[in-house]
This record gives structure tokens, C-alpha cells and sequence, in this order.
């Protein structure tokens, strides 16, 4: 897939920076045993990139996003984050696997994913969920991370929940709180796998305006969503997956008002 | 019925005083046990076997918690193995979890004991080795017991606590570039014992209940010393009750701590 022309925003600082390609997956293939849900994916983000997913359920861009980190392990393709190619190796059942264990660990650590189920940790409250990696991974010193993890808290809105555990937090809080914790680890890329999806229709607004407010800082954001009006805004490209083939992309203007396929006018009309 | 009655107002249910007519009643009663107790029946002997009655508690307690925090320890391992594999030692875990909480805990131990240690007996190195000052006594024979016991109920219930950590939360840890080892230590086990914490009140009142039998290979604890008792002095009922009375205060006690740990860790969302 060729290169995202998309215009750098003016208020990008560096802009060295800003030109460097910041994630590059080429021909991503998936197969679950006889399923094969990739055939062929490629995406490739320039820094300041906000790249919106979309697509029906069983399209394959939830697996997409998780072969990205290798949460999912993809049967064929390359994934190139900031220059770095992850190294793979045969897995020896006709699948690859990462071939060097601390590189993905690296490389993960750069990923910041938010979960469509939270996933934060019970056994923490949400000060201790957003300093984990920073300390225990990063080897940053506690206090350190403990005051980036309260901006970063009061940024999305829980500050005043520093110290409660997740259970006690509506599901708008708990994805928030995850946001934080994604961002805690100052991430170049964010990933967002259906951040909204189960959410209750009252609490998506609060999620939806804390990701609104990420995507205009000149941060690298992929987004698999079922909100199309939130893509529409934010997004600064939009790829539309089925049956795990890209069969649309362009900017958002291109995909919402002028979709040249049958099957994406389909599923516009049918999402409105 | 067009007309929507109103639902009447919560009112609160009125504070139960101390002093309402059944509960004077049961607590003359119980007064009037006591009472009865101390004047028809003998207790002039405790004072003559005081230091070792606290002597036989204090056995009792060490047994109770060395061998719970041993058969923990011993728990972690054969849950988790039962949970990640390999096979062979899955196989391995959960045979002797089956094992052991399929025969009797006093066959244990009297195997251990009398099997074991008359086995060791025949051995010369064995009998030369700086082990032989501890393997001749008794109580490294309960301890092993009642250690591998715990360690069988409590490695079943760490297995299913294992298994219930949701995996949403694993593959997080995963996916911020966590280690094995680091996702254990801070995710998965903490995650797990939290989990657990509801039944491990119960195993170790269990446990505790189960201390008297190391009493038959000797080794002295609470109830061997009520045992001597009632030999030195043809008593039956007084003893008892006693012995009775000191498993309740220490079973109280037990929970009540317990209760104060589950309080300051949430149980929501477990």
C-alpha cells in the first residue's frame, strides 16, 4: 500500500520527526487453522497519523491491530515500528513467531494498547495500574512515575479516583483509566482495539473526548472503532477491512461521502 | 387499577438492642451453665498443669501456622503447573493432590512416621547424618503431614484461582512488554491469592482442627497434654471442654484476623 499522503499538521514541532515513518506493516497474513482472516494487509503511519479501522464484525481488524504487538502471532508479514523490523522466526507449525524475545518486549513497550474489555489490573488501584509498567518494566524510579501517572491522571478526568480500585469505577472510568495507563509508558504508537465497544451508550462520550484530545496532539494513534461519526473526526485516514482484504481506504472526506465500493456504501448506509 | 398506589418509604429496620426479652433469656441461661460448670465440676488442676497447657497451646499454634505457610508455599507451584503444563508435570500435581486428599490424614502421617521413620532408622548414614538429631523425633513427622496435606487442598484451590485470573488481564501485562517472570510476580499471583483469600480462612480453621492428630505420634501439643490430663486425673468432661473451649478462642481469632485482611483488600471484581 503506498504512503499516506496526508498533510503534517502546522502545528507539528519537529518536523524531521514528524516525516519519519512511524509504523510500517507490510503483507500481514492470519490464519486460524483452516480461517484465514488476513490475506494481505498492509498499513504504514507517518508520525501524527491518526489511522481509523473499520469494518464489519469478522473483517479481521481487531486481529490486525493485535498482530501489530504480536498479541495475535501472524502466519506471514512484517511489522516495522520507528525503523525497528520485528524479528521473526518459524514457529515450525507453518506459523512465525518472534525470533527474539526481549526485541518484542522492547517493542511493546512502545505500544500503547487500550482493550475493548479495560483489562486493568483488579489487584490495583488506578494510581498503581498507571505506574506498573513505568516501574516495573521501564525501571523508571517510583516517585517519578508517580507524578507523571497524576498528570496524567487528572488529564483524563480521575484524579480524585487515584485511589480506587478498578472494580469500584464506572466502565467510562476503568477505559480512561487504561488510557492513562497506556499513555504512562509514553508510547509511539497508541493502539486502540474498539475502545468504546463496551461501554454503555451514556459513557462512550467520555472516552470518545479523551481520545479526541490525544489525536490533535501530533500523536501516532491507530484506531479499530465502531464509532463512525468519532472516525470521521478524528481520524486522519481511513481503511475499510472485509474479509481480510483492505477494500477501501482514504481520508475520511473520500470514505463517509464518496465510497466507490458496493460493499462500504453498504456498510455506511447501514452503520447510519 | 388505574390508580398507582405510592410506594410507602424505606423505613430502616430499628436497632437491635442487647437487652431484648429472648436474648436476657439465653444469656441467664448460658450464665447460669457457666456458673454450674465452674461450682459442680473440678477444674483444680489446671493451675498444676498451666505452663504446660500454654506450653501444648503454643505447639499448637506453630504447627498450625508453620505447616499453612510451608503448604502454601508448596500450594503455588502445584496449582500453577496444573494450569500452564507441562503435561507430564500437570499429571504429576494432580495425582498427588488426588492422592493426598483421597486417604485419611492420620494414615499419612502414621505412614510417615512409623513407615518412614522406622525405615530411616535402618540406615546407618542416615542414623550418622546431622539430619538423624531431627529425623528421630516426632514432630518433623507432623509437620511433613500436615504440611503435604495443606499443600494438596490448598494447590486444588490455587489451580482454579490460577485458571480464573481473566485473561484480558494477562495478555495486558503481555502487551506493555512485561516478562514471564515479572507478569507472574506482579500480575498473575497477587491477581490469584486474591482470589483465594476467602477459602484460605477456611483451610486453615480446617487445618487447625486437624493439628490434634500429630498428638498420636507424640508430639505434644494441646491436646496431648488434656490427654495427660484426664490420664493423671480420671476426668473426662472437664478437660474436654476446656480443650473445646481453647480450639473456639483460637478458631475466633483466626477468622476475626482474617476478616480484617479480606477488609483492606477489595473483593469487588475478584
Amino acid at each position: 500500500m503506498g504512503k499516506l499522503d496526508r498533510q503534517i499538521n502546522a502545528d507539528g514541532e519537529g518536523n524531521m520527526t514528524d516525516k519519519a515513518q512511524a509504523i510500517e506493516v507490510r503483507d500481514l497474513y492470519k490464519r486460524f487453522g483452516p480461517l484465514e482472516v488476513l490475506k494481505g494487509v498492509s498499513l504504514s503511519a507517518s508520525q501524527g497519523d491518526v489511522i481509523a479501522l473499520i469494518g464489519g464484525s469478522g473483517s479481521g481488524k481487531s486481529t490486525f491491530l493485535r498482530c501489530i504487538n504480536m498479541l495475535e502471532l501472524p502466519t506471514a508479514g512484517s511489522v516495522t515500528i520507528h525503523g525497528e523490523t520485528i524479528e521473526m522466526k518459524q514457529d515450525g507449525h507453518g506459523g512465525m513467531m518472534p525470533a527474539n524475545r526481549r526485541q518484542i518486549q522492547r517493542i511493546r513497550t512502545k505500544l500503547g494498547m487500550v482493550f475493548q474489555s479495560f483489562n486493568l489490573w483488579q489487584h490495583m488501584t488506578v494510581l498503581q495500574n498507571v505506574i506498573e509498567v513505568p516501574v516495573n518494566v521501564l525501571g523508571q524510579p517510583k516517585d517519578q512515575a508517580i507524578a507523571v501517572a497524576e498528570t496524567l491522571l487528572r488529564r483524563v478526568g480521575l484524579y480524585e479516583k487515584r485511589d480506587a480500585y478498578p472494580a469500584f469505577l464506572s466502565g467510562g472510568q476503568q477505559q480512561r483509566a487504561a488510557i492513562a495507563r497506556a499513555l504512562a509508558i509514553q508510547p509511539l504508537v497508541m493502539l486502540f482495539d474498539e475502545p468504546t465497544s463496551a461501554l454503555d451508550p451514556e459513557l462512550v462520550g467520555e472516552v470518545l473526548s479523551v481520545i479526541g484530545d490525544l489525536a490533535k496532539e501530533n500523536r501516532t494513534m491507530i484506531l479499530v472503532t465502531h464509532e463512525m461519526k468519532f472516525a470521521r473526526q478524528v481520524a486522519s485516514h481511513v481503511i475499510y477491512l472485509h474479509g481480510g482484504v483492505i477494500e477501501e481506504q482514504g481520508s475520511p472526506e473520500a470514505i463517509f461521502e464518496n465510497p466507490q465500493s458496493e460493499r462500504l456504501k453498504k456498510f455506511i448506509s447501514s452503520i447510519h | 387499577m388505574s390508580e398507582v398506589t405510592a410506594i410507602p418509604a424505606y423505613q430502616a429496620p430499628k436497632a437491635r438492642s442487647l437487652f431484648e426479652p429472648h436474648r436476657i433469656f439465653l444469656m441467664v441461661l448460658f450464665a447460669i451453665i457457666l456458673l454450674s460448670m465452674a461450682w459442680f465440676m473440678r477444674w483444680d488442676w489446671i493451675p498444676r498443669y498451666q505452663t504446660r497447657l500454654l506450653w501444648g497451646i503454643w505447639e499448637t499454634i506453630v504447627m498450625l501456622f508453620s505447616t499453612a505457610i510451608a503448604g502454601f508455599i508448596l500450594a503455588v507451584p502445584l496449582g500453577l503447573v496444573q494450569v500452564t503444563g507441562p503435561k507430564p508435570l500437570a499429571w504429576l500435581a494432580r495425582g498427588f493432590c488426588t492422592l493426598i486428599r483421597g486417604t485419611p490424614l492420620l494414615l499419612q502421617l502414621w505412614l510417615l512416621y512409623y513407615g518412614l521413620g522406622s525405615l530411616f532408622a535402618q540406615y546407618p548414614e542416615i542414623r550418622q547424618s546431622f539430619l538423624w538429631p531431627y529425623l528421630r523425633q516426632a514432630w518433623p513427622y507432623g509437620f511433613a503431614a500436615l504440611t503435604i496435606s495443606f499443600a494438596a487442598y490448598e494447590g486444588e484451590v490455587m489451580r482454579g484461582a490460577f485458571a480464573g485470573v481473566p485473561k484480558g488481564e494477562l495478555e495486558a501485562a503481555k502487551a506493555y512488554g512485561m516478562g514471564r517472570f515479572t507478569m507472574f510476580r506482579r500480575i498473575w499471583l497477587p491477581r490469584a491469592i486474591q482470589r483465594t483469600l476467602p477459602t484460605l480462612t477456611g483451610e486453615t480453621v480446617i487445618q487447625l482442627k486437624s493439628t490434634p492428630l500429630v498428638a498420636t505420634v507424640t508430639v505434644v501439643d494441646v491436646y496431648a497434654v488434656i490427654s495427660k490430663v484426664r490420664q493423671d486425673t480420671f476426668l473426662t468432661y472437664e478437660p474436654l471442654l476446656l480443650l473445646a473451649a481453647i480450639y473456639l478462642i483460637l478458631t475466633g481469632i483466626l477468622v476475626f484476623s482474617f476478616r480484617q485482611l479480606e477488609k483492606r483488600i477489595p473483593n469487588r471484581g475478584v
